[in-house]
This record gives C-alpha cells, sequence and structure tokens, in this order.
C-alpha cells in the first residue's frame, strides 16, 4: 500500500484549495508542480493501489483455478504419448507407401523393434497400449503382449554373427570410443542412434554403467542394417556382412502377433501419431477419424455420448420447467403478501437453500425407495397394491424429482426480486378499468415476471446440466447426466483425454448460457440468499 | 393475494383457497423432505421408514443408537475431523484474499475491472464436476493431489466468489469520506482499515465467510478427485454410504448437519438485520 492516504496535500481533492493560479502559466498544486500533473499522478497511484489489494486473489485463482481448467482444455487435444513412446516408427511411417492397404514394409518394423525395445525397458508400452486401445480395441493387449516379447526376439544372431567377425564388437568401452566419433556417427545413422538410446536407457532405467554391461541386440540389429546399406566408415572395424544370416522383423513381429501385419492397425498408430488430436472430440459425438483419415460415425453400438448430451439437455428442461411450474406460485405468494409474513414463509425457502446438499439426497434416496417413506404411504392409502410399488430410484424420475427439490430455491429468489419490483397499483389498475382477475394477471402481471422466468430459468438449467451428486446417488443407470460419464473417464476408464474433451463441450455450452444470463440479468446482480 | 375482499364471488372464493392449498402443498414439498430425516434418525431399528412402534409413538421404538454410532465410530469421526481441518483454513484463505481484493475493486478507478470480477467469479459458474477434472489433472502436475494443501487451495478457490459477492455488496453502502476522514485525523492505511472500515463492513466480511465455509464443507464433487483417502470429508463419507450401502447412521449425520444450517441460517439472518441498519444510521 502506497501513503498517499496519509499525505493530504497530494490528494486530487485536498491540491484544489491549496493550488495557487501564477500569471498567464498553468495551474499548480501546493508542492510547486502543475496541477495536471498532480492529479494524473494522484490517479496513476489510486490505479495501482487499487490493482495491488486485487492482485494477491487474481494470482491465486490463476493457479488454482484458471490453470487447472486451462490444463484440461490442452489435455483435449493433447496426443504426445504415441510420437513420444514411438518415436523413430513415427517417422517411418510417414515415409511409408504402403499403407492403407497393405501393411508397411521392413524399415517400419525395424523402427518398431527398436521403439518397442526401449519403452518395454520404460514399461511406457502398456500405456501406449491403453491410449491406442480406446481407438481401437485390441490394441492394449497387442502392445502388451509383443511388449513381454520383443527381448527375445531372434535377432541375436546378428549380435552372435558380428562377435565372431570381430571380437572388439562386443566391448562397451570401443563402442564408446567409435560412437564418439563425428565421422563414424555421420556415417552409421541408425547404429549411433540406437547406441545413444541405449546408453541413457541402461543408466536411467536400469541404473547401470553401459561400460560395464553388455550391448543390445537391438544396437547389432541397426548396424548390421547400416552396413549392409554399404557404408564403411574409417576407424571402424571392417566387417563383410554379405554373408550374414538375416531375419525379417517384420516375421518376427508376425510371429509374436500375427495382428501386426494388420494394415487396420497400422492406420490406426499413423491416425494418432500427431502431437495433437482431434480424436477426443469426435469421440465425443460419437465420431472417430476414419482409416481414410476423415471423420466418420462409430458403429451404432458404441453411440452414447450423443444420446448422454441429449439426455442431460432434455432432463435439465424437465428439471427447470417443474422448477417453474412449482416456483412461480411460491415467488408470487411471497411478492402479494405483507412483508412481515413473506419474510417467515422465506425460511421455508432459504431452509432446503441452506441444508447441504447431500443431506437433501439422502432425504430423497430414503423417502424413494420401495420400501421407503412415500412407497409405504402410498400403499398404506391404497393407492398402489404392495405388489406393485412405484419405482421412484435408480430412474430418469428420481434425478428430476430429487434435483427439482434442490434447484427450486434457485429459480423461486430470482423470481420473488423480479416480482418484489412490480407495483401492486398495475394490477388494481387494471381491474378497475374492467379486467377481470385472470386477464389483469396475464396481460399485466406475467409479462412483467417474464425476466425473472428468465433468470431463474437460466440459472436452474446451467446448475443441472453440470450436476454429477444427485443424478450419481438417485440416477441408477437411465438417469446420469454427462458429468457422470466425465467422472467414470477419470476415474474408472482412466481415458483422460476424453474425460477432457467432454469437459470442455460442457462447459462451453454452460459460459455461452452464462453469457446470455449476463445480458438478460447482468452477473453483478447474483444475489445471495434473497 | 394478500386478503380476499369481501365482496368477492364464489369464484374467486374456491380459487383463492385452492391457490392457498396448491401454495401450501409446495412449501410442503420443499420442507418436509428435510424435516423428516430428523424423527426417521431416532429409529430403533435400522430401517429407512417408519416402524409400527415409532407411528404408535411407542417411546420402543424410538434410541439414539445411531447418534452413538455418529459420534463414536471412527468410520464417521475421522471424516467429520477431516472436514474441520480443511473448512476453516480454507475459508480463512478465502476471506483474507476476498476481502482484500473486494476492497480493490470498489476503489473508484480499477483497470478491467469487468475482466477481472469475471475471473473472480468463475469458480462459482463453471460446473464442479470440470472443476474437479481440472484441478484433479493440474494439481496431479504439480505434485497436491492427495495433499491436505491441494483440498484446502481447492475450496479455497471455491469460496472465493461468495466473499467477493457479499463484501462488494457491502461496500457499495460504504461511505469513502469515512477513510478519508481517518487520513485527515492522521491514522495510517492500515489502521483506518481496521478501526474504520474493517467494523463497518464486518457483517459482509462474516456472510461471505460462512458461504465459503459451507461451501468447504458441504462440497464432495472436488474433494472426491483433489483428495486421497487421508482427507475424507463429511459430505464424501456420506457420499460413499449412498453409493454403496446405505446405513442408517447417515441420516444421524445429516440431522447434524441440519442443524449446523439453522444455526448458520439464524447468523445470517442477525447479521443481514445488522448491516441493514448499520448502513441506514452511516450518512450518504
Amino acid at each position: 500500500m502506497t501513503d498517499s492516504a496519509t499525505t493530504p496535500p497530494r490528494q486530487p481533492m485536498a491540491a484544489l484549495p491549496g493550488g495557487e493560479v501564477t500569471e498567464g502559466g498553468p495551474m499548480l498544486a501546493a508542492d510547486g508542480r502543475p496541477l495536471k500533473h498532480s492529479l494524473k499522478r494522484a490517479l496513476r497511484r489510486e490505479k495501482l493501489r487499487a490493482f495491488l489489494l486485487v492482485s494477491p486473489l487474481l494470482i491465486f485463482i490463476l493457479v488454482a483455478f484458471v490453470a487447472p481448467i486451462a490444463d484440461m482444455l490442452f489435455r483435449s487435444v493433447e496426443n504426445q504419448i504415441v510420437s513420444e513412446t514411438l518415436p523413430r516408427t513415427v517417422v517411418a511411417l510417414r515415409e511409408d507407401q504402403n499403407l492403407p492397404e497393405a501393411a508397411p514394409g521392413e524399415p517400419v518394423y525395424e523402427a518398431l523393434y527398436t521403439d518397442l525395445f526401449i519403452a518395454a525397458e520404460y514399461k511406457s508400452h502398456t500405456r501406449l497400449g491403453s491410449r491406442l486401445n480406446y481407438e481401437m480395441t485390441g490394441l492394449s493387449s497387442l502392445f502388451r503382449g509383443t511388449g513381454r516379447d520383443v527381448g527375445r526376439f531372434d535377432t541375436d544372431i546378428y549380435t552372435d554373427q558380428f562377435v565372431e567377425a570381430e571380437p572388439a564388437l562386443e566391448d562397451p568401452v570401443a563402442w564408446s570410443n567409435w560412437m564418439a566419433d563425428d565421422e563414424i556417427r555421420a556415417a552409421l545413422p541408425a547404429t549411433a542412434d540406437a547406441w545413444d538410446a541405449w546408453v541413457k536407457l541402461t543408466v536411467e532405467a536400469n541404473e547401470d554403467d553401459p561400460l560395464e554391461e553388455d550391448v543390445e541386440d537391438f544396437v547389432y540389429t541397426a548396424l548390421y542394417r547400416d552396413l549392409s546399406n554399404g557404408a564403411a566408415p574409417a576407424g571402424f572395424p571392417d566387417v563383410d556382412v554379405s554373408g550374414f544370416e538375416s531375419v525379417s522383423i517384420k516375421a518376427l513381429f508376425e510371429e509374436s502377433d500375427e495382428d501386426w501385419v494388420d494394415p487396420e492397425i497400422w492406420q490406426v498408430i499413423k491416425t494418432y501419431s500427431p502431437a495433437y488430436t482431434d480424436g477426443y472430440f469426435l469421440n465425443s459425438v460419437d465420431m472417430m477419424n476414419g482409416p481414410d483419415g476423415d471423420a466418420q460415425w462409430r458403429p451404432a453400438d458404441e453411440q452414447i455420448y450423443l444420446k448422454l448430451f441429449w439426455r442431460t439437455m432434455w432432463m435439465s428442461l424437465a428439471i427447470t420447467f417443474s422448477c417453474i411450474l412449482l416456483g412461480y406460485p411460491i415467488a408470487y405468494l411471497l411478492s402479494t403478501l405483507p412483508l412481515r409474513s413473506a419474510n417467515v414463509l422465506m425460511i421455508l425457502v432459504l431452509l432446503p437453500f441452506w441444508t447441504s446438499l447431500l443431506v437433501r439426497t439422502s432425504a430423497w434416496k430414503v423417502l424413494l425407495q420401495q420400501q421407503g417413506v412415500i412407497n409405504d404411504t402410498l400403499v398404506w392409502l391404497g393407492i398402489v397394491s404392495d405388489a406393485n410399488r412405484l419405482a421412484l430410484i435408480n430412474n430418469a424420475t428420481g434425478t428430476v424429482i430429487a434435483m427439482t427439490h434442490i434447484l427450486l430455491p434457485f429459480m423461486i429468489l430470482p423470481l420473488y426480486s423480479v416480482m418484489k419490483t412490480i407495483p401492486p397499483s398495475y394490477m388494481r389498475a387494471a381491474k378497475s378499468m374492467g379486467a377481470n382477475d385472470w386477464t389483469a394477471f396475464w396481460r399485466v402481471w406475467f409479462p412483467l415476471s417474464v425476466p425473472g422466468i428468465g433468470a431463474g430459468s437460466i440459472l436452474a438449467f446451467i446448475l443441472s446440466i453440470g450436476y454429477y451428486i444427485t443424478p450419481e446417488i438417485v440416477g441408477g443407470t437411465e438417469g446420469v447426466f454427462i458429468s457422470n460419464r466425465i467422472a467414470y473417464h477419470i476415474s474408472s476408464s482412466l481415458n483422460w483425454g476424453l474425460a477432457a474433451a467432454l469437459g470442455t463441450i460442457l462447459l462451453a455450452l454452460v459460459l455461452t448460457l452464462y453469457w446470455v444470463y449476463d445480458r438478460i440479468v447482468g452477473i453483478d446482480n447474483v444475489k445471495l440468499g434473497g | 393475494m394478500a386478503g380476499l375482499p369481501p365482496y368477492a364471488s364464489t369464484g374467486q372464493k374456491v380459487w383463492h383457497y385452492s391457490y392457498l392449498v396448491i401454495c401450501a402443498a409446495i412449501f410442503f414439498f420443499l420442507i418436509a423432505p428435510i424435516l423428516i430425516i430428523i424423527p426417521l434418525s431416532f429409529n430403533a431399528e435400522n430401517f429407512f421408514t417408519f416402524t409400527p412402534e415409532m407411528l404408535a409413538l411407542d417411546p420402543e421404538g424410538y434410541s439414539t443408537k445411531h447418534y452413538r454410532d455418529f459420534f463414536t465410530n471412527p468410520d464417521w469421526q475421522v471424516p467429520l475431523w477431516n472436514s474441520l481441518k480443511i473448512a476453516p483454513v480454507a475459508t480463512f484463505l478465502s476471506v483474507a484474499l476476498g476481502t482484500l481484493a473486494a476492497i480493490g475493486l470498489s476503489q473508484p478507478h480499477v483497470p478491467f475491472r469487468r475482466a477481472i470480477m469475471a475471473i473472480l467469479i468463475s469458480p462459482m459458474i463453471v460446473p464442479l464436476i470440470i472443476s474437479a477434472a481440472g484441478m484433479y489433472f493440474f494439481y496431479s502436475r504439480i505434485g497436491l493431489q492427495g495433499t491436505y494443501w491441494g483440498v484446502v487451495l481447492a475450496h479455497a478457490a471455491l469460496g472465493i466468489p461468495f466473499v467477493i459477492i457479499t463484501v462488494t455488496a457491502t461496500l457499495v453502502g460504504f461511505d469513502r469520506s469515512l477513510t478519508r476522514a481517518a487520513a485527515n485525523l492522521g491514522a495510517g492505511p492500515v489502521r483506518t482499515f481496521f478501526k474504520v472500515q474493517m467494523p463497518l463492513i464486518l457483517p459482509g466480511v462474516v456472510s461471505g465467510g460462512l458461504f465459503a465455509f459451507i461451501t468447504s464443507f458441504d462440497e464432495v464433487v472436488v474433494v472426491l478427485f483433489v483428495g486421497s483417502a487421508g482427507q475424507k470429508t463429511l459430505p464424501w463419507q456420506m457420499f460413499t454410504g449412498l453409493r454403496e450401502q446405505i446405513s442408517p447412521t447417515i441420516l444421524a449425520a445429516a440431522t447434524v448437519l441440519i442443524s449446523i444450517s439453522v444455526v448458520l441460517l439464524v447468523t445470517l439472518e442477525v447479521l443481514r438485520r445488522r448491516s441493514e441498519r448499520l448502513r441506514g444510521m452511516s450518512p450518504g
């Protein structure tokens, strides 16, 4: 805080009486500066002070709340896992010409061999498998199974043949000397890349000293590839590989799991190899990236989200409508009663408003059960027979009843505050001019109360489309909302990207509605507890 | 609709009384589910409905065993204490930062006031499940997920809009010449704040604090995601109970919470009246 409040002469208000007009010059403040500057400075200070008072909270909210929301938005498009886990394969796939008609050529499998070997050591291949499984079922077990096999591939024949031809090739110290030579590295690119990956892997994942470990098969496999391409760098042992027995990596993968030669699988990997994807959003609206890269509908039995969005919408509308139906008479009664009795009745509205949400939800869970109070009463009154007790819970009916009860105060309070401003003399005037009760209400009172209906409806609708707790408890499977699906994807299926995309769509919907609410009512007019 | 004029026709009378009956039914719908919890919580059996003994008002049918369970069973006591450890700290954070910011926002010249206000109010607007998802993702990145402070920060963020709204509303009626007078009489800004401004806006601050407290105390969605088993709060325990196997102790817990809300409601009403009286007395 600045000390401007303690030095009155610098305050703009105080500067005026102390100011004096010099002949022909600008008006001066008490300290001799031009008054204009003094005022500007004071204004700047005041702005700065106000901003300093707000800034701690602003920073707090930015870190604790806005950053998480931004993180969610980012996660809904982020897809770096494929290119991070299989970097070489992604590059090789980009150059491959065989897809989508046939399985990719040998270079892609060679790249996949190196990538998968490393991923299996870091155990990151299972995460990638689960990620790709969202796009095509079966990929999770494919990656898991081959991740186990990849260390035992028959590529050790290269190791054996190289070591037999040149024993120095078994020595990791000699390797590290060669690999420090830039010319050798340039001549043997695949080998250098595999060597670097192996050193990193040995240090990071296994915490060993690479100079004391046996070099892995995939480095020799890369070396075979480089040398058979005709590379012969100076300083590197001259090994003739033309007589080597060779093995097809593609065949090894096919042996591990024949799905690896299925072009469809490769198409999925290729489609989801970029670092950012619209896949989660497409999934949120029951679409997916087809084999040719175009968006297309998912198979009918996998389409659930549009239906869920639609259900969330119409159930929220039903809840909003029941709130209007029940809230309007109450608000009308409260606004026409004398203030004292209205205040007493208002307590009946505010008590539910202030009661814990869990308490109200428990109450409904208890009341609506098959053996609950409502069914017992109905049976006792003879309205329903004991055998056909009503199914009021674990379906859409339960959600609508409980949510209407929970959101009703949010409808009554704005309605009441609008109706309070309608002068009662209007109704009297209408009646004195010959309108009957209904006409006076319908032509005079009702139109004046429409802003209240608008405000209350938007508020109730916004609150209800994002509700989670109550539908989860009383909604069963038929009465749940999109938010329950978001929670499911975060905590059970662990498909965070899809949860983030669904959340982003819901957020966009809510913000649009709030924008409308702001235009109609103004956020500043939000009142708490009437 | 206050009263029926003496010249009302039969039709008007019928309509008037049926309207009152409709209103009574709606009030019943609003209040009965909450009130019915209270007698049910004294059920001597493990049922969720009235037993014949209870309906016969037989003392045998009633017991406080669910309350004994609530106050002795660690399944309920640990969450209760967790709630009581989290809510006050979160409330303190929201009130301290929120009051400061509300005072800043009430100054006549604040750059980007609308934008700042929108950001500060946003935790109230964004659906809880979305806040919970975002916080879960982000707090796991920075290592706050599953910690006490993670939950406190999350709850403080959720409580801030209420503090901002109530304190800003109180400051609208605040006469700024009072602070100038204090400054003129030689008080420093801190002294002016605590001696002059704070006592006048106190009702707003306290009711904002109550809102923030109840937000944290009653919150379940965010703590479900941001917290771990060590931060299990009372609403979380109730939620688990409702979703998995429902035990009648939940009704005792609910009754305790209803009493807390009644106390809070009365406090707020008293504060509102006091604030109106104070504002009525202050000049301008």
